[in-house]
């Protein structure tokens, strides 16, 4: 069996299996022989630099795009032979939480929260409400909020509207693009207790794509560091870490400990190398 | 025999071939942007047939949701007789007043109104319908569903289970498609009127006449031709802002190109389409009557 040749994979039964993942746009390759299992409920942070591949790897695993090789498994179904009917099924069992929110903005914050349940169950309105004043209320919003449009909020109320809307289903699994990007530090561990509260209150497995090393620490029982391919020679993997967030600290490769240390390095002397100044 | 004079020296031969070569160079590039540009054309046209074909698909396959369905009927119908209704009075005012000089020479103002009308309901009726419903909702189309595509909305709506294409395409493919006859009819009823207005009240023409020489010429065909090319001019629209839209280039610049570009797409199509289904029309007129319409 395929599982077996996983050395990420050993924390229990895999969920989600992206397999030897590529992914191409035109000429430009983002990922190349990318190999990410996640195990039930197993919270995964995927940590890189802007521009390495996070939310490519993140949209293809739930089918959003496809990768040019590669398959992703999910639940032991190849998601890429899946039917438009059977694969739209599956995705009640995901949620997505985007990077803006990406909340309907002709939409009301209730009609957002709703807008799944109404897709796919045939509750009453009634019901439906409940439901959507239960989700709110999980990530802290009031009652209020219900008829205003997502323009009115501010970007941490949209982040967590977005939160209440990708739970209304109560999914299998939990994708978080950037959680925390855009906000101020007290915001962002807000919502880093809002991950680590839905992981309390269902049994949810997480992938959370971020570049905030304070989200990763607190939230991941495993973090995984993509490194940009132009970067990369092409005998090196794509993943330079994959392991428990204790350890980023003492890896051994300097790329990672620069990465955790929010360090420039040579960067800057290759930027103006570049622009030639 | 050459002379030495003629004899061209090494540094002559060099300038030569480079001279030779920079042409042959640039033919071989104008050649490749040529073969580029019309891969890129038929990869575009290949794009939009398949854009069309699953928009069709949908809309037979599962009946899009009511609420979809009149917030996008409102504005697609609603909100654009008004600008539909005003460009059609002013065409048949326009219409009457340029074609007035020319029919005076031969002394036949009586006929304005044969062809006022009869421009109005097969020609400039629909096109005009259609080409105030490309500006106003066709590049609206591109430029909402492109800030979906650029916000990531027309992504969530994927993440959640609900087709994109069934959920924000076909509602707007119908209401084109059923709403600009109507528009149509708008534009149709209020240029006759304009057109009838300028000529009788202004132009002073006879008011009998007027209307006996439009009831003669134009008949029920001459309105089924208008309303048969606008239901074609109506898909169009709608498919190519929608298309424009969720193939839009990223940041707002993106968007705004989307919705200039959906714009200057249809308003070309809608032209091509007119004359193909004109010339397609026509012919069906004939079979139906060989012996041509009547003039007198």
């Amino acid at each position: 069996m395929i599982e077996t040749t996983f050395p990420t994979s050993d924390s229990g039964e895999a969920l989600i299996r992206g397999e030897r993942l590529w992914v191409e746009f035109g000429r430009n390759r983002v990922l190349r022989d990318v190999t990410l299992s996640v195990a039930r409920g197993e919270t995964v942070a995927i940590i890189g630099e802007s521009g390495c591949g996070k939310t490519v790897l993140l949209k293809t695993l739930i089918g959003l795009l496809r990768p040019t090789r590669g398959t992703v498994w999910f639940d032991g179904q190849d998601l890429g032979k899946l039917h438009e009917r059977e694969l739209t099924r599956q995705r009640t069992r995901f949620g997505f939480v985007f990077q803006q929110a990406a909340l309907f903005d002709s939409m009301t914050i209730g009609q957002n929260v709703a807008f799944p349940l109404r897709q796919h169950t045939a509750k009453e309105d009634r019901e439906i409400r409940r439901i959507v004043l239960a989700r709110l209320a999980e990530v802290g919003l009031p009652e209020s909020v219900v008829p205003q449009k997502p323009a009115e909020l501010s970007g941490g109320m949209r982040k967590r509207v977005g939160l209440a809307r990708a739970l209304a289903l109560d999914p299998e699994l939990v994708l978080y693009d950037e959680p925390t990007t855009g906000l101020d530090p007290i915001m962002g561990d807000v919502i880093n207790e809002l991950i680590l509260g839905t992981r309390k209150r269902h049994p949810v497995t997480s992938i959370v794509v971020t570049h905030d090393m304070r989200t990763a620490r607190k939230v991941a029982d495993r973090v995984v560091m993509l490194y940009p391919l132009s970067r990369l020679r092409d005998d090196e993997p794509q993943i330079l870490y994959d392991g428990p967030p204790d350890r980023i600290d003492t890896a051994a490769d300097p790329r990672v400990s620069q990465f955790v240390r929010g360090e420039a390095g040579e960067r800057l002397m290759e930027m103006r190398e570049r622009n030639g100044s | 025999m050459a002379t030495d004079s003629e004899i061209p020296t090494p540094a002559q031969n060099a300038s030569a071939a480079g001279f030779l070569g920079g042409i042959g160079d640039w033919i071989i590039n104008w050649i490749a942007d040529l073969g580029e540009r019309v891969i890129q054309g038929l990869c575009g046209l290949g794009n939009i047939s398949l854009f069309a074909f699953s928009t069709f698909r949908w809309l037979f396959t599962r009946p899009p949701r009511k609420e979809t369905i009149w917030s996008n009927f409102y504005e697609i119908g609603v909100l654009s007789l008004p600008v539909v209704a005003l460009t059609g009075v002013f065409i048949g005012m326009v219409l009457a007043l340029q074609s007035y000089a020319q029919f005076r020479l031969i002394g036949m103002e009586t006929r304005l109104g044969a062809v006022v009308n009869m421009a109005l309901v097969r020609e400039l009726g629909p096109v005009l319908a259609a080409t105030m419903l490309a500006g106003r909702v066709g590049s609206a189309m591109a430029a909402e569903l492109g800030t979906m595509r650029v916000t990531e909305q027309i992504d969530a709506l994927t993440s959640m289970g609900a087709n994109p294409i069934h959920y924000l395409v076909v509602p707007r493919f119908l209401g084109c498609l059923l709403l600009i006859p109507a528009l149509t009819t708008m534009a149709d009823f209020m240029g006759v009127v304009g057109g009838y207005y300028y000529s009788v009240f202004m132009l002073n023409i006879d008011k009998h006449h007027y209307l006996y020489h439009s009831a003669q010429f134009v008949g029920w065909f001459d309105l089924f031709a208008g309303m048969f090319k606008s239901l074609f001019f109506g898909a169009a629209i709608a498919l190519i802002g929608c298309h424009h839209g969720f193939h839009c280039d990223p940041g707002a610049e993106g968007v705004g190109r989307a919705a200039t570009s959906a714009f200057v797409y249809s308003f070309v199509v809608i032209l091509i389409l007119d004359l193909l289904l004109g010339i397609g029309i026509e012919g069906f007129y004939s079979l139906l009557w060989p012996q041509g319409p009547s003039l007198i």
